[in-house]
């Protein structure tokens, strides 16, 4: 039986290490919010869901074929939920198997006491997918479900009853054996008895007068324990057999609770988001190759989620642009925007919905953050050395088609040396063909950028009304060498007069 | 020369006095007396080829006395033992140290053993060797199993066990071995003599009966009932497999790959009383098979030749030290196989260290050159203390102690003097109440070593003369330094008196150095330079400011 609702080639693995960057990547977006509006309070999805998340697809067509499943879950939510239950069975039948101890003989009775809880969660599970299939159309789900058609058939619960019957020995065991080093017996095996094919007169051979047989005395305890070793020796093979094949459904039931608990996640999400009036939609995913990436009403879900306040929505046009230089006022929601476009892309690359009217981007090979940290998590060595370290164990883990966001870096460096290093280093990313959006205020890097005028790189600047206000939004523009500290200032210090036309007070605080 | 092969008494220990194959007439004549000192003219000793002799001598010549035992104080001196119990550890059962403790005496047979050194450096020889040496080890260890068991059936079996792997051993040692092309003597007199013994009746008796007696042991298979408290044994009757009715329904559910379970049953290589019960029943289904079983110890009681045995022991000496050798060479530091020269004023070393610091030490030794050319032949070591001094002259001496039993030295390059004899005198610690009393026994003691001192002799003294006065230490010194170049012999010489480096042309200057920056921190490296106690006091002087310059400046301003 194969799972395979998460990806055509691959089974979740709870234990595959987080991409490089992660959790920075998780920090950085406030990706938190997300993962705990998806999860809501279950505890087994909480862990689940960053996993997938996390791990971003790189094949278009692998996020096409998540995106198939999900929308069958969002169709039919209650076979994702029933499927998503059976499966969180298995945890309790496991745990009513545990035991201690790891001779043949104790696996043996542990794994058929396992199967034995198992089997009516195979039953359910052949149940749903007798009535449920033909409802579903996902590639995902109908492999998902011939795969349990096919191995689950009557044939199989009519053997499997039957073993756990003959699994009790009541009838006593028969081995054969072999001479092994040191003539011990060796390559013990359970035998089948052959039917009565002895004649009543050669029934005295097992008997009491036989040279070939003896018995084991009733205060002979350690002769009774050679006999259990003995037993347990013969039944190995059986046990090994018996404890593969019910980790293999314990495996199959676990993978299906992860994957199914994904896209359950993912309808609850979309229900949170809905409640809050914001919608989603289903991005195009293209290759990265291609250089796409444009939105429409995209925001920030993490934001909405945790404010409860309606994001500003920008749109995005930057198709073929290799950087993207987002310049402009203090506050003016620079951050936030490109905290929606990572968090589109990340969630653009786990097959999911994306927080937008709608989305065409290509899937990022690696996606990396390099956000400025606020003074106190500057321990030792400086600001600047912090930063630069962090950047020097980004830069050999961007590979081509990665993406990397850059807020404010090289910022805490003078504006001439931060200017040249970041000048250098996009130059570099960008030959590597990696897609950078950059939150600057280094006006001399702007500069420098703009006057080699190349054809990928898209400057955009945070809007500023004509009366000073922020509107949040985002328009394409060069950098302006005057970022807007002073109107912040003046916001600061004179928040009633909003109209405030006083030449700038020169005591003011940048 | 063939040197023959000694250490008898370790051989009949094992396996009881050797089998004399009829190809091979006297091939160790161990009760012969005149084998002890069997030397190149010694006419009775056969050699193999025509003439039949084992090889194996050339690993590590007789040991049965022919060649003195190094001075214990002179190894201890040069902390040589030290090096010896970390080759010997762990190899204790094979009784390396008489080995370790005779230093070979002629050219040729040094060369041969670096030869053989050279062959083991190659993986393709190396890992032959080891496992024979990995075999032999499991050979013993069945014989000695068999030996505790009660069973007569189970003793018969194990001892069968440590013959089938005794043969092995030995077939793929040679044939290992022999496709590895190695290019020593001392390997390829093995090979070629190892075919003879395997071609040999005897040996080819051997095989016979171990295949076919475990050809048919492999054939006994029988049934156990267990029902109720009775068991009983039977002739297999073409029951099922069970194990295969359950992988037939279970197939769909492979598992996943590698969490198969691991069990834990106590295995007793012992069988128990039931086992044992079972075991005497199935004897009696296979009279046959066990009859011959029975009789096999008696018939071949000593399968294990003399030469196989002893050969693994003296494998343990070049194992050991190549241990040695990897182990440093993987922190960086080189060894080399020294060209031996017969004069002593002929010696180059680059890159050399102290065998045993570099075991002790977490990481790399420093490591030091010298050179000595005619008429130079006394180092005259000086310098501030803790500065490798002592070092440097014990690395002197173990590098010709090492040169002598074959073994490649510290070092990427050495030609040293093959010498005759190694001298050692250390300053000891202990307080004599009588400093008179302690100059004395130093006298008597370096006047010990001047009597026997040759020019191929190698001399290391350390501190000697450090507790007299110094008008006196600077009598004697020079007094024992006269000798010494009267003598003609190789000398290192650690003393505080800068004045004995300029006695003649035959001494040379090795000053241990400091740091230039920080006149405190000291390199442990050894430099050719004249004697200047001066030199360090200034550069500490300098450091805190205290040279006359240092004073003077503010002055001239």
């Amino acid at each position: 039986m194969i799972v395979r609702l998460l990806s055509p080639i691959s089974d979740f693995d709870a234990e595959a290490p987080l991409p490089d960057g992660a959790e920075t990547l998780t920090r950085d977006l406030d990706l938190g919010t997300l993962f705990d509006a998806m999860a809501g309070d279950d505890a087994f999805l909480a862990q689940t869901v960053p996993k997938v998340v996390l791990r971003g697809l790189t094949d278009p067509m692998h996020v096409r074929y998540r995106q198939d499943v999900l929308l069958d879950c969002i169709a039919h939510p209650d076979v994702a939920r029933a499927l998503y239950d059976v499966a969180s069975e298995v945890t309790r039948a496991e745990r009513e198997a545990w035991g201690f101890g790891n001779r043949p003989d104790t696996i043996l009775y542990r794994s058929t006491r396992l199967l034995r809880s198992l089997l009516p969660l195979l039953v359910r599970v052949r149940e749903i997918a007798e009535t449920e299939s033909p409802r579903l159309q996902s590639e995902g789900f109908r492999a998902y479900f011939a795969g349990v058609r096919t191995d689950l058939d009557a044939r199989f619960f009519a053997a499997t009853r039957a073993h756990l019957e003959r699994l009790e020995f009541a009838q006593g065991m028969l081995l054969s054996a072999r001479l092994g080093p040191g003539n011990k017996g060796d390559d013990y095996r359970v035998r089948t008895p052959r039917p009565a094919h002895r004649p009543w007169p050669l029934r005295w051979l097992g008997s009491r007068r036989s040279p070939l047989s003896f018995e084991i005395g009733d205060r002979d305890e350690a002769g009774h324990r050679a006999v259990a070793d003995l037993k347990a020796m013969g039944v190995s093979s059986t046990a090994v057999t018996l404890a593969r094949s019910t980790a293999h459904v314990v495996r199959f039931f676990a993978l299906t609770r992860a994957e199914v608990g994904f896209y359950l996640a993912c309808v609850a999400l979309r229900e949170r988001l809905a409640r809050a009036g914001l919608g989603v939609a289903l991005p195009h995913p293209e290759s990265s190759a291609t250089g796409t990436l444009s939105a429409q009403g995209l925001y920030d879900p993490c934001l909405a989620l945790r404010t409860h306040a309606r994001p500003v929505a920008n749109s995005l046009a930057a198709d073929g642009a290799r950087l993207v230089v987002i310049t402009g006022a203090n506050q003016g929601g620079k951050t936030t925007f490109l905290r929606s476009v990572g968090v589109g892309l990340v969630m653009l690359g786990a097959g999911m919905f994306v927080p937008a009217d709608s989305m065409s981007a290509s899937t990022g090979h690696g996606i990396f953050s390099h956000f400025k940290r606020g003074e106190d998590e500057s321990l030792q060595g400086g600001k600047f050395d912090e930063e630069l370290k962090r950047m020097a164990w980004i830069a050999p883990r961007l590979r081509p088609g990665a993406v990397l966001l850059c807020n404010e870096s090289f910022a805490s460096t003078n504006e001439r040396e931060g200017s040249e290093i970041a000048d250098q280093a996009m130059r570099a990313f960008l030959e590597r063909g990696v897609r950078v959006l950059y939150v600057t205020h280094l006006f001399e890097f702007g500069q420098r950028v703009l006057a080699r005028g190349a054809s990928d790189i898209l400057f955009l600047r945070a809007e500023r009304a004509a009366d000073g206000r922020r509107t949040y939004r985002m328009e394409a523009g060069p950098p302006l060498s005057t970022s807007f500290g002073e109107d912040l200032c003046r916001q600061v210090f004179a928040p009633d007069h909003v109209e405030f036309a006083a030449p700038v007070t020169p005591e003011c605080p940048r | 020369m063939r040197p023959r092969l000694g250490a008898r008494s370790r051989v009949s220990a094992m396996t009881g006095p050797p089998p004399v194959a009829p190809d091979r007439p006297s091939l160790l004549a161990p009760d012969d007396p005149g084998s002890a000192t069997a030397g190149p003219s010694a006419p009775a000793v056969p050699t193999l080829g025509s003439e039949n002799v084992p090889p194996v001598g050339v690993f590590a010549p007789d040991l049965a006395g022919s060649l003195p035992a190094a001075d214990p104080t002179m190894l201890h001196d040069l902390a040589l033992d030290q090096v010896f119990s970390a080759l010997v550890h762990g190899r204790e059962e094979y009784d390396l140290s008489p080995l370790l403790a005779r230093p070979l005496e002629r050219a040729d047979e040094i060369v041969a053993r670096q030869d053989v050194f050279r062959d083991l450096e190659r993986d393709a020889v190396r890992g032959p060797v080891e496992r024979f040496a990995r075999s032999m080890r499991s050979v013993r260890a069945a014989q000695a199993t068999s030996a505790k068991m009660r069973q007569q059936d189970q003793r018969a079996r194990l001892f069968l066990e440590s013959a089938v792997r005794y043969r092995a051993a030995v077939e793929e040692l040679l044939r290992e071995v022999g496709d590895a092309g190695p290019r020593s003597r001392g390997l390829r007199e093995l090979v070629e003599f190892g075919h003879q013994y395997l071609a040999s009746p005897s040996f080819r008796q051997l095989c016979h009966e171990i295949d076919r007696l475990l050809s048919e042991l492999r054939s006994v298979a029988y049934t156990v009932q267990f029902r109720g408290d009775r068991v009983t044994v039977a002739a297999p009757a073409g029951e099922g497999d069970y194990g295969e009715e359950i992988v037939a329904t279970f197939a769909r559910f492979p598992g996943p790959d590698g969490r198969d379970p691991t069990f834990s049953l106590h295995e007793w290589s012992e069988m128990n009383h039931v086992e044992e019960e079972i075991q005497d029943r199935v004897a009696l289904l296979f009279p046959a098979v066990f009859a011959e079983l029975r009789t096999f110890p008696a018939r071949h009681a000593h399968f294990a030749d003399a030469v196989f045995v002893e050969l693994d022991r003296q494998l343990q000496f070049y194992l050991g030290y190549g241990e040695i050798v990897t182990r440093l060479r993987s922190r960086g530091l080189s060894f080399s196989y020294p060209e031996l020269s017969d004069r002593a004023s002929d010696l180059e070393v680059r890159d050399t260290f102290d065998l045993a610091l570099a075991l002790r030490l977490p990481g790399p030794p420093v490591v030091n050159d010298l050179r000595l050319a005619p008429p130079e032949r006394i180092a005259i070591v000086s310098g501030p203390n803790n500065g490798g001094k002592t070092t440097f002259a014990r690395t002197i001496g173990q590098l010709h102690y090492l040169a002598r039993l074959g073994c490649p030295v510290p070092g990427s390059f050495a030609r040293l003097l093959r010498s005759d004899r190694i001298l050692t005198h250390f300053e000891r610690g202990e307080r004599l109440a009588d400093l008179r009393g302690k100059l004395l026994d130093e006298l008597v003691q370096v006047h010990a070593i001047l009597q026997v001192a040759s020019e191929r002799s190698v001399i290391v003294l350390n501190e000697t003369f450090a507790s007299a006065m110094v008008h006196d230490a600077l009598f004697l010194g020079r007094r024992v330094l006269e000798l010494i170049r009267a003598r003609g012999a190789l000398c290192v010489y650690v003393t505080f008196l800068d004045e004995l480096s300029t006695l003649g042309a035959e001494t040379v200057s090795v000053v241990s150095t400091v740091s230039p920056e920080d006149p405190e921190v000291r390199t442990y490296r050894l430099a050719r330079r004249p004697a200047d106690g001066r030199a360090h006091a200034l550069a500490v002087a300098r450091k805190y400011g205290l040279t006359y310059e240092a004073l003077t400046e503010g002055r001239d301003r």
